[in-house]
């Protein structure tokens, strides 16, 4: 096996504008999981959580179930066991994994995507576009959000969410 | 314009992509007459009023959904999943 060294989707140092930061996260291993029809509940017990409902996440320790569609989870930080009653398919190298926090994030998300965030809690999940880009949005608290976007678009949304920090920066508070 | 995903709740219209007349579901026997797959993949009727057609909710949960709106009052009345039993 030749030794492969991993590289960061962007290698970006963060930025800061209005008190908010953004930032390339570490993507941890990352797998899609698609349960058989009926099998939700059973995966979530294999898995030690339970099976996420739309806009949901479950948790428990560094191990996290997204919701991302219609029977479909994203198993992030943990490692599917063998023999789940799911289709399971490794995606950690096609996405990219984005953190935005700060007092500002709310309104700098409120140009990009088409969701109203203002009361958004940590548990939700949104399945949206950031403008055009497909996005898995997890809210981690107030204020302080990852964007989960496909790596290949990396520079893209990068640009399209620094493009917004500075026009918020230049309104008036 | 905004709808109401039965999986994702109330979403932006640019989240989703149309795709026609609901009579699309109906889709004829393969040997049906040629005048039904006709009916099937041309003729529509254009009603002030209420119409049924499919969207699919690309930037959200992959759903296709039946969506039934009114075109004179631009009233979405109900925003069905395609596939059964949705989870």
């Amino acid at each position: 096996m030749p030794e492969l060294i991993a590289k960061p989707a962007l290698g970006a140092a963060p930025v800061t504008h209005a008190g908010t930061t953004l930032a390339e996260a570490d993507l941890p291993q990352m797998t899609a999981i698609a349960p058989w029809p009926g099998q939700a509940e059973a995966v979530g017990r294999a898995l030690g959580l339970q099976f996420p409902l739309p806009n949901a996440v479950t948790e428990a320790g560094g191990t996290r179930l997204v919701w991302a569609g219609r029977d479909l989870a994203f198993l992030i930080g943990g490692v599917a066991p063998e023999g789940l009653a799911a289709a399971v398919t490794d995606q950690s190298d096609g996405w990219v994994a984005l953190t935005l926090s700060g007092a500002r994030a709310v309104e700098v998300l409120a140009r990009l995507v088409p969701l109203d965030l203002r009361a958004a809690q940590r548990g939700q999940t949104f399945r949206t576009a950031l403008n055009h880009l497909p996005l898995i949005l997890i809210v981690e608290g107030e204020g302080d959000f990852t964007l989960l976007t496909f790596r290949s678009m990396a520079r893209t949304a990068w640009h399209e969410v620094e493009e917004a920090m500075v026009k918020v920066a230049a309104r008036a508070l | 314009m905004r709808l109401t995903c039965p999986l994702c709740g109330p979403r932006d219209r640019r989240e989703f992509y149309y795709y026609g007349a609901a009579e699309y579901l109906n889709r004829p026997a393969p040997d049906a007459a040629p005048e039904a797959w006709d009916d099937h993949l041309h003729n529509r009727d254009n009603p002030a009023g209420l119409v049924q057609d499919l969207w699919y909710h690309e930037q959200g949960c992959c759903s296709w959904l039946k969506v039934t709106r009114n075109t004179v009052t631009h009233e979405i009345v109900t925003v069905e999943p395609v596939a059964g039993g949705a989870a």
